[in-house]
């Protein structure tokens, strides 16, 4: 019983969440008493389901994007080819970190003005960082005599990289991933501020009118979005590892 | 001697020949709003700057694109770095007319890529170096010697971003000020409360779990959320604690972003508090007791001290995502560098925008190179295993 | 055939196999054994390439085994690693299928082969052809590992160091197992182990490897008989010579015609384990059974006795 009960909990915020979304009315007394009398309890301004698709839907881009290109520049700089560039990737993965997103968003509207671009853009820089240096450590850390064998039984570099070195880092890159998606998924409500529709929308739109109702809805979707999708990487990372026999 | 060519030269060096070459090296606006004319390095630089401008870069280019040592390319990439700042303030003054208080002047992308091409030499060089923290922070504190002398002399006075802090220096050290200290006092109550609340961590094992999923949650909550959601408990408080409003508590303003901030930084304070407890060394446990401390006496003596690098570390991730977080606060009126951010993004004043972001980068990233130098001299503490 | 014509490695400054040249006839198995450091491992990764080398060359069957891409040469090589090195995110059938699957086999036939194997091995296919790496022991994955390098029937087998894990009984039965298996397949192994009690059970001929040269290379007896250096000497350990010798031959060669009473032998056993069993039972012989449990005849004190001096 108490394995089953964190999942019976997910199961539960999962379908309260899609309820909410796509029933928001059915929530309003639950919320009326955060709001003043005359004062609408639910996001009253656009729909709350398109917004959150929207949302989720620059998060994955943005995630994706910077998934293949870290990954990528991840591949490179663990082959002998790339290796002089090693040095320099580790510092700047470490120098990226200290930008704020708030400055990378703001830098990003002079070069590609207002709306979804510069959202997209910071969301993928700032999601580049942990993805990158995830999966350095995931294709560096291989234990030699693995990779040893994978040459010994006469694999095409080629086939190491996709059939040993990918699928053994593979945990590891996914929790890369899923750091970046929780941070990015919070990180896109500022993207608001810019005017991307995404759930900022609704935060802001409380914050300007004095709306309590409204900032915890937003910020509660998102937080329980961030919180299911955490857990279901974490799961997949879970059984991939103990397949693997990391455990 | 054969000449051998350096791979990520070759990559700086194609920036550097895009950025000189082709792309434009300032921004000139007739007023603040107005779309920008792009000027390439021969338009916006005196005469002779220019072609000279364009020699240094030229030899640059083959000195990054051989195999130099590092000294050199560490040399060549602050000094192009200098040069640039220098000459960036040269052509404000040569592209502003006379008189003229409306017109601004702006580095461009050009400028940027020249900058980004030789900041990463000098990276790429330090990253070779391998530099004590000693000397890390000694060049830091070199770099901002440098930048301070640059904005006492006048050299850019030209620029637009100066010309927006011009007219509101005043508000900027205020801002500035406000920042730091939600930043600062944040981490400070956050490691009051969570360093005790970490090793109380440690030894209830019950209360572990418990504790580190809350805060995991916290992280979740949208940062602008999270200062709006505050905004109603402070403001009750305000109302109906006595003496809360004389101690500037207020529904909005500083006192929910600060609350809020030190929320964030609870996680990473404890959870590196408990890693850093759990990996101290049984025998050292164990050789503490056996000589007879009390409980009290081995953990200040033993524990934390063989943690405090991991809790350091912690400390570290705080203070500079405080120092980004810091900047959200302006939504919700508590100031800081955020406020020009976000009235530079209402106004579509980039540059206004640029004199909230520059700073912020250039405190967060200071905060990482010292914490990191801290948190690497506090593991190579002789008579320590790394 | 292996042919090693005077070949060199070099890092830097320092000449880790220097101008090493030796033949190994094809179906023997040849064992080299020497120092930590003395080169061994790398002369071996030269023959499949794993390691290039400075200068000289190697011919496999006459051919230079530069002839031919690296990758395609090792597949034509088997090679067991030092620790096995198995796929941890691939199954036990997985795992043996490597170099079949590279090679573009049918998988009815990659199929036939792994059950093959995994039986050869005494691993119920059914069993552990699905498990993964780490749900095996570690004698069962040092195994596998070897079943590996065998899947595409190399002529070649390369092994470093096999059996350095293994506790004592798993790894006499995995020696009878190689033993076995290279009567069965009729391939030409290399070996190198630091057990030199392992390597004059198993070799045909050994190499003794020093500071990167090889400094005897020679049937086991001529060796033990005529040993080159005193560094080999001490190598071979001068008390142990007789015993050496015993380790050579099996009882099978030693069986003389006649009754014995006892516990009888296999005719496998090494003629240094038949001695021991004799000392042990205070019996001056005892009877010999072939592999089917048919009596051969008997084993005696005197005959080993003989046997274990030096030969003339
Ligand atoms: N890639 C390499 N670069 C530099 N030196 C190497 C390299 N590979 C091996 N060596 C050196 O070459 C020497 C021989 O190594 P090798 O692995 O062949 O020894 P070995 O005889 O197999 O030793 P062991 O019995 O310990 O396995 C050692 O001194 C080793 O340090
Ligand atoms: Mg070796």
């Amino acid at each position: 019983m108490k394995r089953y009960l964190p999942n019976l909990l997910r199961l539960a915020a999962l379908i309260i969440l899609i309820a909410f979304l796509v029933q928001p009315m059915l929530f309003e007394p639950l919320l009326k008493p955060l709001v003043q009398a005359n004062a609408p309890a639910v996001y009253n301004q656009g729909s709350l389901l398109s917004l959150t698709l929207s949302h989720l839907a620059t998060v994955f881009t943005a995630t994706l994007a910077a998934t293949i290109v870290a990954v990528g520049l991840a591949i490179l700089v663990t082959r002998p080819i790339g290796a002089e560039f090693l040095p320099l990737s580790r510092s700047l993965v470490n120098i990226g970190q200290t930008f704020p997103p708030v400055a990378v968003l703001a830098l990003a509207v002079p070069a590609v003005g207002f709306g979804e671009k510069p959202t997209l853009i910071a969301l993928f820089l700032y999601g580049l960082l942990p993805i990158f240096e995830n999966a350095m450590t995931g294709l560096s850390t291989l234990p030699p005599a693995i990779v040893e064998a994978a040459r010994g039984t006469g694999m095409t570099a080629w086939q190491r990289l996709t059939k040993v070195e990918i699928p053994l880092a593979l945990p590891v890159i996914l929790a890369g991933i899923r750091l970046s998606v929780t941070i990015s998924l919070a990180t896109a409500t500022i993207g608001s501020t810019v005017a991307a529709k995404t759930l900022g929308e609704v935060i802001i739109a409380g914050l300007q009118s004095n709306n309590l109702a409204f900032v915890l809805q937003g910020g509660v979707v998102v937080a329980v979005l961030a919180v299911l999708i955490y857990d279901a990487f974490s799961a997949v990372e879970r059984v991939l590892s103990r397949r693997a026999g990391r455990v | 001697m054969r000449l051998k060519i350096d791979k990520l030269g070759v990559v700086i060096a194609a920036l550097l020949a895009y950025g000189a070459f082709l792309a434009p090296f300032a921004q000139f606006r007739a007023n603040r709003i107005v779309p920008g004319e792009a000027r390439s390095i021969l338009e916006a630089l005196p005469a002779g700057l220019g072609a000279a401008l364009l020699a240094f870069v030229m030899i640059s280019i083959i000195l990054i694109v051989l195999k130099t040592p590092t000294i050199v390319r560490l040399v060549l990439g602050l000094v192009a770095l200098l040069v640039l700042a220098v000459l960036i303030g040269l052509s404000a003054g040569h592209l502003t007319p006379p008189e003229n208080t409306y017109a601004r002047v702006s580095p461009a992308s050009g400028f940027w890529l020249l900058s980004f091409a030789f900041a990463l030499v000098t990276a790429d060089a330090l990253a070779r170096l391998k530099l004590s923290p000693f000397a890390r922070v000694a060049l830091l504190a070199a770099v901002a010697g440098a930048i301070a002398a640059l904005l006492m002399s006048g050299a850019w006075d030209g620029l637009s971003i100066l010309k927006e802090y011009g007219s509101r220096a005043e508000t900027f050290w205020l801002e500035a000020s406000r920042h730091v200290v939600l930043a600062l006092g944040s981490l400070a109550a956050a490691t009051l409360v969570g360093l005790p609340l970490g090793i109380l961590c440690h030894r209830v094992e019950a209360l572990r779990a418990g504790v580190l999923n809350v805060l995991n949650i916290i992280q979740t909550i949208p940062s602008i959320a999270l200062f709006g959601l505050l905004i109603a408990p402070l403001g009750w408080i305000a109302l109906h604690v006595p003496g809360a409003q004389a101690h500037g508590i207020r529904g909005i303003g500083a006192a929910p972003a600060f609350v809020a901030l030190f929320l964030y930084s609870l996680l990473p304070v404890v959870a590196n508090t408990v890693v850093g407890l759990a990996g101290v060394p049984r025998d050292a446990n164990d050789a503490a007791r056996g000589i007879g401390m009390t409980d009290r006496q081995r953990l200040f003596g033993v524990e934390l001290p063989l943690a405090f690098p991991v809790i350091l570390t912690g400390i570290r991730i705080v203070l500079v995502q405080n120092i980004g977080l810091a900047t959200i606060a302006a939504l919700i009126g508590g100031g800081g560098f955020g406020v020009f951010v976000f009235q530079g993004i209402g106004q579509t004043a980039m540059d206004l925008v640029l004199l909230g972001a520059v700073p912020t980068v250039a405190l967060a990233f200071a905060a990482a190179i010292v914490l990191d130098a801290a948190t690497e001299l506090s593991s190579n503490k002789p008579g320590r295993a790394a | 055939m292996i042919e090693i014509d005077s070949i060199t490695k070099r890092y830097g400054d320092t000449t880790v196999v220097d101008n090493v040249s030796m033949t190994i006839a094809p179906r023997t198995i040849t064992v080299i054994v020497g120092t930590s450091g003395s080169g061994k491992t790398t002369l071996m990764r030269m023959i499949n390439r794993l390691v290039e080398p400075t200068s000289g060359k190697i011919l496999i069957d006459g051919e230079p085994n530069s002839a031919i891409p690296g990758y395609e040469l090792r597949r034509r090589i088997g090679y067991a690693i030092q620790g096995h090195g198995l796929f941890p995110h691939r199954t036990v059938g997985e795992n043996i299928a490597t170099v079949p699957t590279l090679l573009g086999w049918e998988k009815s036939r990659i199929d036939a082969k792994v059950k093959e194997l995994l039986t050869l091995f005494q691993l119920d296919p059914a069993a552990f052809g699905p498990r993964y790496p780490h749900e095996l022991s570690g004698g069962q994955q040092q195994r596998v590992g070897v079943a590996r390098a065998l899947a595409a029937e190399p002529n070649i087998l390369l092994m470093d160091e096999p059996f350095g894990a293994l506790d004592p009984v798993i790894r006499a039965k995995a020696q009878e197992d190689l033993l076995a298996i290279q009567k069965h397949f009729g391939t030409t192994i290399v070996l190198v182990t630091h057990d030199m009690e392992e390597a004059f059970h198993l070799a045909d001929k050994i190499a003794v490897m020093d500071k990167g040269r090889i400094v005897q290379y020679a049937a086991p007896e001529e060796m033990l008989v005529n040993p080159a250096t005193d560094f080999v000497e001490t190598l071979i350990g001068a008390g142990e010579r007789p015993f050496r010798l015993l380790s050579i031959g099996s009882v099978g060669e030693a069986t003389e015609a006649g009754e014995a009473e006892g516990e009888a032998i296999a005719a496998a056993t090494s003629q240094r384990d038949a001695l021991s069993a004799l000392l042990w039972a205070g019996r001056d012989a005892l009877p010999v059974v072939g592999a089917d449990g048919t009596r051969l005849g008997r084993v005696t004190l005197a005959g080993l006795a003989r046997r274990a001096a030096r030969p003339q």
